[in-house]
């Protein structure tokens, strides 16, 4: 269906992902002031179900699952013994006994076997539902619009013509989702996403989920929605200062080195893996995350390393994980591991863009932040 | 679209035309729509000598670096300011108002016809 919107495809994690349909700029601005239609079936969804799945989970990942009620969701981290991080995680409760754990695609396989093993001692059972979830995200200011223009949809235990969707999901808060139908089979309404803009994702089964975008569409048009591919949704999470696995977090990197310590809940009960790395903390002259702004247009990417000094004697201080020209602000932005000495706000850095070395002001995160109307 | 018959090409998804002892370089349509949306670009300077199959200048989209190669020796004679000013014409126009620059050159390579190159990238 995809390659009928003119869409671009990339191998990415053994899918066949839209990278772009149109022009990666177009599909940005589009989410910054309408709003994107994104299949994000690649995501891996994993159930961890049973009456002790709350203190499963406790054990399992960096934050307290079980605080969590029916209806709410959490962003957490998976992590190695010595702190790093394995993959980030969306935790959704999705009834007393019962969360979904949205994963990473290339990270699926390892979380789904590292919740197995982590859970076997309580009583919860792990289901890797990846292959059997569709989910696809409508992102942008107009999306709670372009919902409840959508017709077919209805709540759980509400009224199955759906008049009662408005009331259900105009108030639903942000990391909140909520069961409900569409055309009378199963979807999860949650307030969540990935582009610094207000948003739904919708997880249902794979076989209703190309009827499903065909109706967002339809009815997202007049609103301005258009698809939008892997490209866009990199330069929006990027501009969002969200971090991406294998960029900004890896086994490499404790979550406070990102600036993401309160991921990790040290106060809640019992161990959990990397507890005891948590506590001890990261090396006092361990890199953290920061915000770069650069002048012009020529981006640093990732990988680019950075250094306190313009010559040749100057030392290298960091590298550069994500960085592109910021379509929403117009000059380069890129986040980046420095040395804590050398990482104070408003300091400039030099990145080295292929053999020319271009200042960069250090900066905090995010770069962009939309305006909250809710 | 498909490529012009009147241009020679390169592997490196360059087009050449090539008027007396003057050639013309791009950047095709399959290269543009590959790299998604140019944002930056940088050529060499007029009156730079190039050696063919050197880097010689960068094509950025917002998702990754291309390289422009040269694709013969010879002397910059002229580089496309217009694309500098505005790099979304390389997407827009890559066989018109997306030239980048205009090279003198003395001795012609081997470049592929218009054939050739849509059977490389036909694979």
């Amino acid at each position: 269906m995809h390659a009928a919107a003119g869409a671009q495809f990339t191998d990415f994690a053994g899918w066949q992902m839209p990278v772009r349909y149109s022009s990666d700029l177009a599909e940005h601005k589009a989410v910054r002031e309408a709003a994107g239609l994104f299949d994000l079936s690649h995501m891996g969804e994993i159930l961890v179900v049973g009456d002790g799945a709350g203190a499963a989970l406790d054990h399992a990942v960096s934050g307290r699952m079980s605080a969590l009620r029916p209806g709410q969701a959490k962003y957490t981290h998976l992590l190695t013994e010595t702190g790093g991080v394995v993959d980030d995680l969306i935790v959704y409760r999705t009834g007393d006994d019962r969360f979904m754990v949205v994963a990473n695609a290339s990270n699926a396989d390892v979380v789904a076997e590292e919740l197995r093993r982590r859970t076997s001692g309580f009583d919860a059972r792990v289901f890797d539902e990846s292959a059997d979830v569709a989910l696809i995200a409508v992102q942008g200011p107009r999306a709670l619009e372009i919902v409840l223009a959508t017709p077919g949809f209805a709540i759980a235990g509400g009224h199955p013509d759906g008049h009662d969707v408005p009331e259900v999901l105009t108030p639903l808060r942000y990391y909140r989702a909520v069961a409900g139908y569409f055309r009378e089979r199963p979807v999860l309404f949650a307030r969540t996403g990935y582009t610094g803009e207000d948003g739904f994702e919708l997880f249902c089964a794979p076989d209703f989920a190309r009827e499903l975008w065909e109706a967002l569409a339809e009815a997202g048009e007049p609103f301005g929605l258009v698809p939008a591919g892997l490209a866009a949704r990199d330069t929006l999470r990027l501009e969002a200062g969200m971090p991406l696995y294998g960029h900004e977090l890896s086994a490499e990197w404790m979550p406070v080195q990102a600036g993401l310590g309160r991921v990790v809940d040290l106060a809640k009960d019992g161990d959990f893996v990397g507890r005891a790395a948590s506590e001890a903390g990261a090396a006092a002259d361990a890199r953290v995350l920061v915000g770069l702004v650069g002048a012009g247009r020529r981006a640093a990417r990732a990988d680019y390393p950075v250094f306190d000094g313009e010559g040749a004697d100057a030392a290298e201080i960091g590298v550069v994980t994500s960085g592109a020209l910021s379509p929403t602000l117009g000059h380069p932005i890129a986040m980046a591991y420095l040395s804590p000495a050398l990482a104070a706000a408003g300091g400039t850095v030099f990145v080295d863009v292929r053999g020319t070395r271009h200042p960069y002001t250090i900066t905090a995160l995010p770069f962009y932040s939309r305006k909250r109307t809710n | 679209m498909t490529a012009p018959a009147d241009l020679k090409y390169t592997e490196e998804h360059e087009w050449v035309l090539i008027e007396g002892d003057v050639a013309t370089v791009g950047i095709t349509d399959y290269a543009q729509a590959a790299l998604g949306d140019v944002v930056f670009v940088e050529l060499p300077a007029v009156g730079s000598a190039v050696a063919a199959s050197t880097v010689v200048g960068e094509i950025e989209s917002t998702k990754s670096v291309g390289e422009l190669f040269a694709p013969i020796d010879g002397e910059v004679v002229e580089a496309n300011q217009a694309v500098v000013d505005s790099p979304e014409l390389v997407n827009s126009d890559p066989y018109g108002a997306g030239w980048l620059i205009k090279v003198r050159f003395t001795e012609l390579p081997a470049l592929l016809d218009a054939a050739a190159y849509e059977e490389l990238t036909s694979k």
